[in-house]
């Protein structure tokens, strides 16, 4: 399989899920005890806060899964969680991190 | 005008202003700022539990019974985790609740310290949200939220934790925060009602779904008022009964894994399903697939989250089902379905629900008849968890809203007795009738002490089979016959148990008169628990396997 293919399945199989949460102690917990409890991996968590500190943005990279749009709405539903938007899994955020993931 | 308070005098005012006037709980070492200033509140009665399960099980009936938020209350550590299985069963029925535990200092957080455990973290999933309180000025913010949160959308629980510094510290307070009120839901989008309407006026063979969501919302007498309008046959699920009297001619009583045959069978032959305020259980459709194969679907539900869960909605409309229904009403074209409506009532003819022995009053069926017939529709029925649980949503004739008590969604044994107490307090004027197990009744068998104490309204129905009855059930039908943990080698003496706690307990199976003694009980006020032996050979029928289509219904 060649490096194109390779990415191409990537694109197919994963997806990115872009989370405005207020920032402190606990969100991340409630965001992830959601995939957690449905046995449903996360492949890649990144998390900073935004402006001022008070919120924070968490990008999800995650399997693509039929389960995925009920995952969103349920991510929705937290208390702490402003917005949330989905990308394809060629989005920069994760691929532009690839150097810091060498084994 | 400036007050000096401390988080604890400052968190029991707030619950005043919220309007609570009973909190129930359990106190111990993180919490005792809090117990100290609720002794010297004026307003709220605090009702001491003897177990804190018992304390969040009394809140939840306050809350089922009245609809309005309940508070309960336990220390750290042990208290917290006892409160945990009440939270999440009303987590899963919607119920809303905030509940409020003490928790070490925050400087001994994370430090194993003595009664420490991580109430937050335990209580993530099983709470609709739950916060860590950090500062004592903090509780001036969070206190109304969690009263706003649990109480809009789709009701929940909210746990608030304390550290006990957070409780102990004085700060200054020149201005009050206004009480957490329900937040309005968004109205329905209108052209989703118009298209919902246009499908039940053109549906050949419609039925209604009714689920705990029309009974939180409000929403009964609007639901029972487009069933009549527009003929539409109903299904209730367990959540749901009392939302339509259950002898409404329209009414085909309960769904599902124990609904009657002829309920089922016509589930099978709709052509339009309207599921109001109800979330497709597993125990209400049987096997997914199966469940409605001919059927358009509407749903209408607060949460959103629940549309296309299960089944995918032709028309899905995120709305508070009262705000929906009141405005679907008038859309929705008078009609009299001669066709649907004689094949309803064919299907009934052709499959009853049969209530064997119900013409003898010491039997099952014949003590929930009894004892229905007795009391009036003021009464209130709560139940524990078990085949005495299923026999009362069958056989009893529920018909009001909030009549009914039951721990639906995690089922969980020991919910009847303290549920019952809760609905009690709430309305006292009211007859509570508490339909438990000899299995169920043992896992919270020290609220009766509660009961007493409180002089509680309650009559508990102690259906006695020596046996956990659907464990039985199940392992004579499923497991070979193979009876295993499920029959009770020691019996404790119940009557006895129950006046050595401090209640009146009357034996229906040595009485004289049984059926007098019945109804001396029943009229007596205050607690007192009714004892009668039933058949452990009894079974709840009819019956879906699990894992089977509701059609695929074994025994009567």
């Amino acid at each position: 399989m060649n490096a194109i293919n390779r990415n191409e399945q990537q694109a197919l199989a994963r997806a990115v899920l872009e989370i405005d949460v207020n920032n402190h102690a606990g969100v991340m917990s409630h965001v992830v005890g959601l995939f957690s409890r449905r046995a449903y991996n996360v492949e890649g968590i990144l998390c900073l806060p935004v402006g001022d500190g008070q919120r924070s943005r968490i990008w999800l990279l995650v399997n693509e899964d039929t389960r995925l749009p009920q995952m969103i709405k349920q991510v929705e539903k937290l208390e702490d969680v402003i917005a949330i938007r989905r990308h394809h899994a060629d989005h920069a955020v994760f691929s532009e991190l690839k150097a810091f993931f060498q084994p | 005008m400036t007050e000096t308070l401390n988080g604890a005098q400052i968190t029991v005012r707030l619950l005043e202003r919220q309007g609570i006037r009973i909190v129930t709980g359990y106190p111990g070492g993180a919490i005792l700022p809090i117990y100290d200033a609720l002794g010297q509140s004026t307003v709220i009665r605090h009702v001491l539990a003897r177990h804190e399960q018992g304390a969040g099980f009394i809140a939840q009936g306050m809350a089922r019974a009245s609809g309005e938020v309940a508070v309960c209350m336990a220390s750290s550590g042990p208290g917290a985790t006892n409160l945990l299985t009440a939270i999440a069963d009303a987590k899963l029925d919607s119920i809303p609740l905030v509940a409020i535990t003490g928790q070490v200092p925050k400087a001994m957080i994370g430090t194993d310290a003595f009664q420490e455990v991580d109430t937050y973290g335990l209580s993530i999933p099983i709470t609709k949200h739950n916060f860590l309180v950090s500062s004592t000025e903090e509780l001036l913010e969070v206190i109304p939220r969690a009263f706003e949160i649990a109480a809009s959308g789709r009701p929940g629980p909210v746990l608030i934790d304390i550290p006990k510094d957070v409780q102990a510290r004085s700060i200054e307070i020149t201005q009050w925060p206004e009480p957490g009120q329900c937040r309005p839901a968004a109205p329905a989008p209108a052209d989703a009602l118009q298209q919902a309407a246009t499908m039940i006026n053109t549906a050949a063979r419609p039925l209604l779904y009714l689920g705990g969501g029309v009974v939180h919302s409000g929403a009964s007498a609007l639901a029972v008022e487009l069933a009549e309008k527009a003929n539409l046959p109903t299904v209730m699920t367990l959540m749901a009964l009392g939302a339509m009297p259950v002898d409404h001619p329209l009414s085909l009583g309960m769904l599902g894994m124990h609904g009657a045959r002829y309920c089922n069978l016509a589930l099978d032959e709709c052509d339009l399903l309207i599921a109001v305020g109800a979330r497709f259980d597993d125990r209400a459709t049987g096997k997914v697939a199966a469940f409605c194969p001919n059927a358009q679907i509407i749903h209408i539900d607060i949460d959103p989250a629940e549309l296309d869960k299960i089944k995918t909605a032709h028309i899905g409309i995120t709305a508070d089902v009262s705000e929906a229904l009141s405005r679907l009403l008038p859309m929705v074209s008078a009609n009299s379905r001669e066709i649907w409506v004689d094949r309803i009532r064919s299907l009934k003819a052709e499959f009853p629900q049969v209530f064997p022995d119900a013409d003898r009053p010491l039997s099952h069926f014949g003590l929930i008849r009894e004892i229905a017939e007795h009391l009036d529709d003021d009464a209130s029925v709560a139940t524990d968890v078990g085949q005495h649980q299923m026999w009362v949503a069958q056989a009893y004739p529920l018909r009001r809203p909030r009549q009914w008590l039951t721990s639906g969604g995690l089922g969980t044994m020991g919910f009847g007795v303290p549920a019952a107490i809760g609905a009690a307090l709430a309305e006292p004027q009211r007859t509570v009738v508490c339909f438990t197990g000899d299995g169920s009744i043992l896992m919270n068998i020290q609220e009766l002490v509660t009961a007493g104490e409180e002089g509680a309204n309650v009559k508990i129905v102690l259906m006695n089979n020596a046996t956990l009855g659907l464990v039985h059930q199940q392992q004579t039908l499923f497991y070979g016959e193979r009876l295993f943990a499920s029959q009770f080698k020691a019996m404790p003496d119940f009557v006895r148990a129950a006046q050595a706690l401090g209640i009146a307990a009357v034996d229906l199976d040595t009485a004289a008169d049984p059926v007098a003694s019945l109804h001396a009980a029943l009229d007596q006020p205050g607690p007192c628990l009714i004892h009668a032996s039933i058949d452990a050979e009894q079974k709840v029928y009819p019956m879906v396997p699990p894992g089977a289509a509701n059609r695929d219904m074994i025994g009567a």
